[in-house]
């Protein structure tokens, strides 16, 4: 197998149920027919590139704390000073200019509902600049997992 | 759902990743006191429960070659949001489909599905998709494509450590 396909099997096979088992990337080793600290280095190399954020658990929505997404009109001079002041919040965690005239859209956590609404408001003291609050209500679908098409 | 302190502070210590050593498990127990079978143990039953909704490989887009993000939002009449947003999160390359609150007069939407490809003309045709398929068609509705990620990791509510007063 070359090593783009053992990346894909890799991508594809391991976002969900990840093996809780004690060496569990020697589990993931046998399936793709590598060694667990080939297995390893694979990881740490994905993770160099970015393009593995982290091996880690997805906690369904205000199970842990709760979360909103929010978005601002943010003047195009202004917007990598205020991208940056947004971003410098620990509780912020997806930042991204969107095409739009609302175009500064980003995900605050926080462990209660008054800590991301206080969030929201030092966000618009600091910046002078209005924030809307967009929360969950419903979830008809929630997969952050990714398929990869192989070859 | 109820969860524990213990399982709180675990999911906290693993909010930035397991370690990548050969016993992941043991080594988060070790920084938080538990034996690596109860970690183990104390995972499973937060998957089992759905308080952990998957576990795995958190991957980011853009490095793996998807390059085109796009937020496509919808306004659908309130009585029809439920069905058609179930209907849409059915597609494969949606990621993620939930209902929001509209701000009028700013902000007309309340249907947002997540929907990446390898580039824009590809995302545009899902999406044309979508409407077709769906009943979207029906419904005024705006695309915001990603420019510039300004940051990304993974959602960290700060469990452990109380968010600073900024």
């Amino acid at each position: 197998m070359d090593r783009a396909t053992t990346e894909t099997k890799l991508i594809n096979g391991y976002q969900h149920e990840f093996p809780l088992v004690p060496r569990p990337f020697q589990r993931i080793g046998e399936s793709l027919g590598m060694d667990e600290d080939e297995v390893l280095a694979l990881l740490r190399d994905l993770q160099d590139r970015g393009a593995l954020a982290r091996i880690g658990a997805v906690v369904s929505p205000r199970t842990i704390g709760t979360s909103t997404l929010a978005a601002m009109t943010v003047p195009p001079d202004r917007l990598e000073d205020v991208a940056a002041l947004v971003s410098a919040f620990p509780e912020v965690n997806h930042n991204y200019e969107r095409e739009h005239d609302i175009n500064l859209w980003f995900v605050v956590a926080a462990p209660s509902e008054n800590d991301v609404a206080t969030v929201l408001h030092n966000i618009e003291r600091r910046t002078g600049l209005e924030v809307i609050g967009l929360p969950m209500l419903d979830s008809y679908h929630i997969d952050l997992g990714f398929r990869l098409p192989c070859g | 759902m109820w969860v524990s302190e213990t399982d709180r502070e675990l999911l906290a210590e693993i909010e930035g990743g397991l370690p990548l050593v050969r016993d992941p498990y043991a080594e988060i127990g070790r920084r938080i006191g538990l034996s690596e079978a109860d970690v183990i143990d104390r995972l499973r039953a937060l998957v089992d429960r759905g308080v952990i909704k998957r576990f795995g490989l958190v991957v980011r887009h853009r490095e793996l070659g998807y390059l085109a993000n796009a937020m496509v939002v919808w306004d659908v009449p309130d009585d029809l949001v439920q069905t058609i947003g179930q209907r849409a999160g059915t597609y494969p390359f949606v990621t993620l489909c939930y209902r929001r609150p509209r701000r009028l007069p700013r902000w007309p939407y309340n249907l947002f599905c997540m929907i990446h490809g390898r580039d824009r003309i590809t995302v545009r045709e899902q999406i044309a998709r979508l409407n077709a398929e769906t009943g979207l068609d029906d419904y005024d509705h705006a695309v915001l494509f990603s420019r510039r990620r300004f940051k990304q990791c993974g959602a960290q509510y700060g469990i452990r450590t109380a968010p600073e007063a900024a």
